[in-house]
Order: C-alpha cells, then structure tokens, then sequence
C-alpha cells in the first residue's frame, strides 16, 4: 500500500493535492513508527489491540433490537403472514415446473414444452443462434438429469425476480419523485450493495422460515438495489420535450408518469430487469448455504464431497441458464418496436404467441403418448459424472501437473501469502487505520479519509479486528494479483480491435456466471486449500480489471494517439505517456469493482475453509444469532464501502480534471 | 385593428434560482441581467409585455438563450411565471386550478418541440391520437380523426411506422400532426425546423404556411432564423437576455430598428425582400398612372423602379390606391440591398 501511496503523490501536481499528500505522508511516517515501536517491544499491548473489556458489545445490543422489532413490534407476525402468501406462489411455481404436491396440481410441465417455448422467443429475440441456446440449454438440463433440481432453483427465481422488479420499480419511482426518499435510500443502497450475502440470509431464515420462502426472499431483497437505481436513471434520462408534449397533451401525473415516462425509460427499465434476472440466479444458488435445495445445494454437496465430475456438470448447467437468460434479456433491450404493413392479419402479427402456444400445447399432448418427452428417467440420462471425475482426477495426478500446482502452492503460501497475511497482523491497529486513512486521503481528499477512520475505528470496535484483517489480506493479495495478470492482458487485448471485442465478450459472459461458479475450476486444481481461495477471488477479480483496461484504453480519444504517433512516439511511449494516464479513471473503476467482487468472493470462500470474517458468519447461519451475524456483515460492508469511497472519488475527480466523460 | 386579444402578458417575469419569488419581490427596479446572474439568479424572461391577437402569428426570434423558449413555456404554463400576469382567452394562467390547466391544454393548444418529442413506443397514429387519448375520446373517434390528421400533414401509408422508422422530416410532421389532432385554437411551435436540414427546412415552411392558409390560428412561432421569421411573421418579438428589444412587423423592424441591438442583428438582411410597397406608402402625394400592389416587395418590383420615370408611384391596396411611394426612396433600399 506504501508502495501506492507514494507514486500517487509523485504525480500529484496542483497546491490542494499537495497539502493533501503532505498530510498522508505525515500519517504514514506515524503509522510506521508505531508498527516499529512494537517491533521493538516498546508498545504496549493496549494500543497493539484494542483490550477486550473496551470493545462494546454490540452484537448483545443489537440482539435487544433485533427482539424488539421481532416480538414486542410484532414484526415476526407480519413476515410470518407474508411467509404465507409468498409460500402459496412459490408452491405454484415449483408445482409447475418440477411437480410439487400443491395446487393447482398441474405440473410438472415437460421438459420438452419448456425447451420448445425457449426456442420460438429465442428465435423471436435473436434469431436462430438464440434459439439455439435457448432449446439447447433446456435439452442439456434433461438429458444430463439435472432437470428436477434445475427446476427448484428456476421456480424461486420465477417468484423472486418479478418481486425484485415491481418493489424496485416502485422504489425506483419514489426515489426519483422524491428528494427526500432518494437521500434516505442511496446510503442504505450502497451499503445493502456491499453487504456479504450471509447477511442476507440468517435474518430471511429467522424472519420467513428455512427453506425455499426465505431464499425467495433474500434473493429478492438482493436483487433490488440494481432496480431502483436504472429506474431512477431512466426515469431522469428521458427528453424535457418528450415531458413537455405529454403536458401539453393534457395528461394528468398519472397518465404522464404511465404513458411519457415510463415507456420512455424502457430501455434502463430493461437493463434493470437483465440485472435483477442476473442478481437473482447468483443469489439463488448461494441459498444452498441455508438449505434451499436446487443447483446450489446440489453443487455444494458436490464440492464439498469432492466429486469434480457431477460439479463440472452442475456448473456447466447453471452457466448455460445464466449465459441464456443473460443474453435473451439483453436482446430484449436493444430489440426496437418494427411497424406491420396495413392489412397485415390478426394471427401474422401474434406469430411469436401463436407459435409459444402451439409448441408448448404440441409436447405437452406428446408427452402424455412418449414418456422421455415428459421426463427423462433416472437411468436414461446422459450424466458422466464418474467418467469426467476419473477424467480430471487423473488428469490432476498427472507428474508435472501435479508439480505446477504444488509449486505454484508452495510459493504462493510461503513466500507470499503467509508472510503478507503474517505482516499485516503485525501491525498494531491504530497503525493499520492510519496507513488506510493516508490511502483514503492520498487518493480521495478529506471526505473519504475521514469515512475510512470513522469505518475502520468501527470495525476495530466491533471486536473483530484480527478476522477482518484476515479477510482484507485475502482480498488484497486476490486482487494484486489479478492486477498483475489482468492489466497486462488487457492491455494486450486492446492493442487490436479483433481482440479486444473477443476479449470483452468473454468477460462480458464471465460476468454473468453466479460467483459460485467460480470456486469449481479453483478447487479443482488446488484443491480445498487456502490457495484455491485466494485463486477463486483472483479469477473472479480479473474480470473486471480486463474489461475496464480494455475499455478505459478504447476510450481514448484518437486524436491523442494520433498526436502521439505524430510526435514520433514508440508504441510504449504512446502507451505509458499517453493511453494509460487517459485510461486510469476508467480502470480505477475496474479495480474498484474488483475490490468489491473480492470482498464477495472472500466470503463464498469460507466455504472451503477460511479464518476470517465470511467464516464466522457462515458458522451463525447454523444458529439464530442475528446480533452477530449483523456486526460481522457490516464489517464487511464498511471495509468495502471505505475503499469504494475512495477509489470512486478518485475516478470521478480524474476523469472531471482530464475532461473525460463519466 | 380590433382584433381580440388571446395571450396577453404584462409585466412577465421567469427568474429561476433558489427562491425566486422572494428575490423578485426585494429586487429593485431597473436591474440588468448581468446585475441579476451577478446575485446568482437567472432572468429567463425579463418584464415582458406582450399581446397576441387571434389568427396572427407571431414569430419570437433572438439568439439561442435569448429566453424565447421560456417565454412560450410561460404562455403554455409549462413554466410558473414568477411575477406579472399571463392571460388566456381571459383566463388568468396562474390562478387556474391543475384541472383546468390541463382542460385548457386538452382543448385550446397544440404545441410543436424542436426535437418532435415523440413517444418512441407508440406508432406514428398513436402518437398523433395521444392528446385525444388523454382527454378520454373513444377508440373509434380518436382514430378516425388522427387518420384524418395524418392524411392533412401528408405522411399517409405511414400510420403504423415508429417513430426511429421516419426521417426527421417525417417526424416533425408527426409532431405538427399531434399538436393539430385536438383542433387546439393557439398553436405554439418552439423552432419546429431547426433541426432539419435547410432543404426540408424550406419544405416544411411551405408546408406550414399551406396548413396556416386553410386553418388560421393563432400562432406563437419560435426561430433564430431570420429568414424564416420574415417568411411567416405576421409580427416579430426579438429577443435578448430574457426582455423583448422590439415587436412590429417585418417592415418596421428592418426600417426602424428600436435599438441598436436589432439594428444589428437587421443589418445582414437583405431589405429590399422584406420592405413592401405598401410601408413605402405616404399619404399626401399619391402619384400618377398605373398603381403597384401594396404587398409587392421592393425587390419585386426592381424592374419597375429602374425602369420606371415617375418620381412617386401609386400604391394599391384592393385595387384601392392608398398613397404614393417615393421611387427614389425606394431605390434607395434597392441598392442599399446589393
């Protein structure tokens, strides 16, 4: 971090930043010499750590509170009611697509009606490449004989999602009409952004009963803060003169808001719904971890069991429906309303529902005469679980693979990691806060600088001091290395056109994948060991910073390069005097985000076995301590909302001083 | 001329900033708009008095910022005026309930924006029975009578397309068609053209003036370009920093320039196309022979007044000789032009 600060400060040229830099530089010298003050032994164990009998007991505080609300306000009976009626829709749901044993007693629709639908409003949407990926992602669901827990998992998400849209439209619309409900909802947004998602789940358990309910619930709630914000955007975006010739049209606030805004902000509207689909499906297969069966807990019995084989295939499964959903919600953004000649008929300009409904009547009467349209049996699937895991594992045991990835183990662990973590651990903490507000400070000014004290002080208190550090080692050491990989290959990929748009499509795709996902390649090259976490984050991580770099470096005005070729510059000089400097806000908001998929990721990761924050939180699912799990969240949180403070600031006041757009 | 009286403004005041009401009741007299930005607040239109009387169409010009687009919001209440009074059809604009702004909007006025403002999910009919829609006319109806809008601005076989489906022309013709569907008696066009190209530009003022020709409304038109005010303005209003310099007819404004401000902005203009037989006209000596229309322009009769040896030339008006134009004064104007 030292490292950071003082090539930052080099750079810093105008009188303001300098006071600024002075001021970092003055923090970070105190920093060091407490750290080297306990080095020497000099530094008493009080100002080491805070004492234990000092920290307040916050997660005994919120308890009290949390009772409150639950019992004496009666907000258990409420969401309990709630329980009811979102338990009534979801039974639908899971009796139609997989079968349930509820009303209306229909289902289970065949799969064949499913991946026949999927193909026409593929076709509609895109084309035959859509369908194509439409019918094929079903038709691989059935035969490799994941279709049941497919199903589990599409049934909450088609309750969760729709829920997510309308409360974060209407929230949306609220926050956009309203000054004062957009100033109360952006904190609360940005810090619900950066919560890890246990945080989410103990309370949807307590609070609307284990199992499918309360993971309808936390997926929905964490799908929502995306919503309201394009809602709001889009509502803002939309032409004075469009607002205006509604007024003069005589429409009233309703009609205004019904006919002009909203189908104005179609397009952000739809982008929120491609997010919340997206946010949804990640959420919903990390519901495993509190019992709702489906993919994700499929996977994580996999996993934890160690069988590479059945995993790759979950896995291949639930990128397939991401990448599906991903892309025909995409399609619907950009598709634009096309006229019918006059006279065209009535059944011509239905096709597409004509076809939906002849299709899905056609297999669904099929199936009643062929039983594999209907369902395909246990011993008829396609699944090659045990082959594909002999496969890898022998693969794995291979001499010289084997070599490289103990090698690469080895190095990681003991020449960097330990040491790192070890290091980190060692610094006193109110060192460690200094060195984090001469960050804040150096790169962001006062504002954020004071943010990050208040927040570390906080989490200091919090008791939990040695866990975070662990988890901010992890994230940390992910994303220097992601950096290292990710921006060289960037800015590779952006030196020809060709390759940068193959480049940006894969991280686009990666994008869509749940983060669970990302674990499984990770396992099964190093196993379950402190290095696959640190593996996960990084190829999670690297996502981003690749497709910033790549387009931070495509948003270089060309001019600017062509002056730079005109002054006869190398192309590494054009590189590092030119695109870079110009690319940097526009990477930093990579490396941010980055940061923030770490600080995710990390927490995923207790799963393999951690000792940090995500660990302890995992262990209070088991239980119903709220309190704690509470504390442990919002360390998290204000470690990551610390560092999206800054790096943002940052980006913002760069891209403001270079005459960049946002 | 009695003509009535149907947008009468007095004393108009458009401030925005922070608390403008409060700022235009402490604000001492005489103030410019620079003293006003000065105090962190801007004049968007500054004490403007103005009378529009029905069937006239009058063009607002001045440059971009000139606060003409303001002043037409405030007539159509699209902006709160923040002192003076607005008057309707003898309706205080201010004091209208929203109900019945929004009645007088559904039935008295059309208004047509610089970039269409079209509502891109709906088709080309849909878009024009919008303001039908709105006040509740029955499907049938309101279809039958934007077909019938359409048909009048020439964009028939097109009723189904999307908007993004047409050229700019087209969709400005949407707008003009939408603005007409209700039968509004005042129709505001905040620079209809401006952002089509000069040749459509041209087409589409021909085509203004046709619809103007069979409909005679009253008109509140907004340009910055010269050419096109003197093409359509019955009377022109221009404008600078919020306040209006100037508002006579074309003739007026070329030969008498209040200010030197319009002086300016006259002097490119080629007079001899604008000034007509008619202003040139005096009453006293009303010359010998043949008579000349009173609304030929001076160019138009270049040939004449070359050619021509009487001293003062007759002016007709309805075949009605109403005074004698001084030839000499007239070539003046001629050779001032080239």
């Amino acid at each position: 971090m030292a490292d950071i600060t003082s090539d930052l400060k080099a750079d810093t040229t105008s009188p303001a930043q300098w006071s600024r830099s002075k001021w970092a530089s003055v923090l970070l010298l105190v920093a060091v010499v407490l750290t080297t003050l306990r080095y020497g032994g000099l530094l008493p164990d009080s100002l080491h750590r805070i004492p234990e009998a000092m920290i307040p007991p916050f997660a005994a505080w919120l308890d009290v509170f949390f009772n409150f609300v639950k019992d004496d306000l009666g907000l258990l009976t409420l969401t309990r009611t709630l329980t009811e009626g979102l338990e009534w829709l979801l039974d639908i749901t899971a009796n139609l697509m997989f079968g349930k044993r509820r009303w209306p007693f229909i289902g289970p629709i065949p799969w064949t009606a499913v991946a026949g639908v999927a193909a026409v409003v593929g076709y509609h949407l895109g084309g035959w490449r859509m369908a194509l990926l439409g019918a094929g992602t079903f038709i691989w669901t059935a035969l490799i004989g994941q279709w049941t827990i497919a199903m589990e998992t599409m049934s909450v998400l088609m309750v969760a999602a729709p829920l997510a849209f309308f409360i974060g439209l209407g929230l949306g619309i609220l926050a956009w009409k309203y000054a004062a409900v957009n100033r109360a909802i952006k904190p609360i947004l940005s810090v619900l952004q950066t919560l890890p998602f246990f945080t989410y789940l103990l309370p949807a358990v307590i609070f609307f009963k284990v199992g499918p309910t309360a993971g309808a619930v936390a997926t929905t709630i964490y799908a929502i803060p995306p919503m309201i914000l394009m809602t709001t955007l889009g509502l803002q975006k939309v032409p004075s003169e469009v607002v205006e010739a509604g007024n003069m049209s005589g429409c009233t606030k309703w009609q205004l808001l019904r006919h002009v805004y909203l189908p104005s902000a179609r397009t952000e509207i739809l982008v929120g719904v491609n997010q919340v689909i997206m946010l949804c499906l990640a959420m919903v297969v990390l519901t495993a971890f509190i019992g709702m069966p489906g993919l994700g807990a499929k996977l994580l019995a996999m996993m934890g069991s160690f069988k590479l084989g059945r995993s790759f295939e979950i896995g291949v499964t639930i990128v397939l429906l991401a990448v599906t959903l991903d892309r025909m919600s995409k399609a619907w953004v950009v598709r634009q309303p096309v006229h019918f000649e006059r006279g065209t008929p009535w059944w011509r300009k239905h096709i597409v529902l004509l076809m939906c409904i002849g299709v899905f009547v056609f297999f669904c009467i099929a199936a009643q005469f062929v039983q594999v349209f209907a369902e395909i049996g246990r011993k008829q699937n396609f699944s090659q679980g045990k082959e594909i895991d002999t496969l890898i594992k022998g693969f794995l045991a291979l001499d010289p693979v084997q070599n490289t990835t103990q090698a690469i183990r080895y190095v990681l662990n003991v020449w960097i990691l330990n040491p790192f973590r070890d290091f980190l651990l060692s610094i006193p903490t109110p060192a460690f806060i200094l060195l984090v507000v001469a960050f804040a400070l150096s790169l962001g000014g006062g504002r954020p600088a004071i943010y990050a004290a208040i927040f570390f002080g906080l989490v200091a208190l919090s008791g939990w001091w040695d866990r975070s550090v662990i988890t901010l080692y992890s994230v940390i050491s992910a994303v220097t290395l992601a950096l290292l990989i990710g921006v060289p290959l960037g800015i590779t990929a952006a030196r020809s056109e060709k390759w940068s748009q193959r480049v940006l499509l894969a991280c686009d795709t990666a994008q869509t994948f749940p983060s669970f996902i990302y674990l499984i390649p990770a396992i099964m090259l190093f196993g379950i060991t402190a290095t696959s976490v640190v593996m996960s984050i990084l190829i999670f991580a690297m996502v981003p910073l690749t497709r910033y770099t790549i387009e931070g470096l495509r948003t270089v005005p060309p001019e600017m390069t062509e002056a730079a070729d005109m002054a006869g510059a190398t192309r590494m000089q054009k590189l590092m005097k030119v695109q870079l400097p110009l690319a940097l806000p526009t990477m930093a908001v990579g490396f941010n985000q980055a940061i923030m998929f770490a600080f995710f990721m990390v927490i995923i990761a207790a799963f393999i076995g951690t000792q940090d924050l995500g660990q302890e939180l995992q262990r209070t699912l088991a239980g119903t301590d709220l309190g704690k799990n509470f504390v442990l969240g919002i360390c998290v949180s204000l470690m990551a909302l610390t560092f999206d403070l800054t790096i943002m600031k940052w980006a913002t006041e760069r891209k403001k001083a270079l005459g960049l757009p946002d | 001329m009695t003509a009535e009286t149907v947008i009468s403004c007095k004393n108009a005041w458009k401030i925005f900033g922070a608390d403008p009401k409060k700022y235009l009741r402490s604000m001492p007299a005489g103030l410019s708009f620079d003293d006003i930005r000065a105090d962190g607040y801007i004049a968007g239109v500054k004490d403007v008095s103005i009378d529009v009387t029905r069937g006239e169409m009058l063009v607002i010009m001045g440059l971009s910022g000139s606060g003409k687009s303001t002043l037409v919001r405030c007539f159509s209440r699209l902006h709160d005026i923040t002192g003076g009074t607005i008057t309707v059809e003898g309706q205080d604009l201010m004091s209208l309930s929203e109900k019945e702004l929004i009645e007088l909007r559904r039935n008295k006025m059309g208004m047509v924006f610089q970039s269409f403002g079209l509502l891109p999910h709906r088709t080309v009919l849909e878009n024009v029975a919008f303001p039908l829609e709105m006040r509740g006319q029955d499907k049938h109806a309101r279809r039958e009578r934007a077909l019938e809008v359409v048909k009048l601005v020439g964009l028939e076989g097109r009723e189904e397309y999307f908007p993004r489906e047409l050229s700019g022309g087209q969709q400005q013709r949407v707008g003009i068609a939408r603005s007409l569907a209700i039968e509004p008696d005042i129709w505001f066009l905040d620079e209809p053209f401006s952002a089509l190209d000069p040749l459509i530009r041209r087409e589409m003022q021909d085509e203004f003036l046709r619809l103007q020709g069979m409909l005679g409304k009253t008109i509140v038109f907004i340009t910055h370009d010269f050419d096109e005010a003197l093409r359509l303005a019955d009377r022109i209003a221009i404008m600078k920093d919020g306040a209006v310099e100037q508002c006579d007819t074309p003739d007026q404004i070329v030969l008498n320039p209040a200010t030197e401000y319009v002086r300016k902005f006259t002097e490119e203009i080629d007079k001899a196309r604008v000034v007509r037989a008619g202003v040139l006209a005096q009453g006293q000596v009303m010359g010998e022979g043949e008579p000349v229309e009173a609304s030929a322009s001076v160019q138009d009769l270049a040939r004449l007044l070359v050619q021509d040896a009487r001293a003062v030339i007759p002016v007709a008006q309805s075949s009605k000789v109403i005074g004698g134009m001084d030839r000499a004064a007239a070539l003046e104007i001629l050779l001032e032009a080239s």
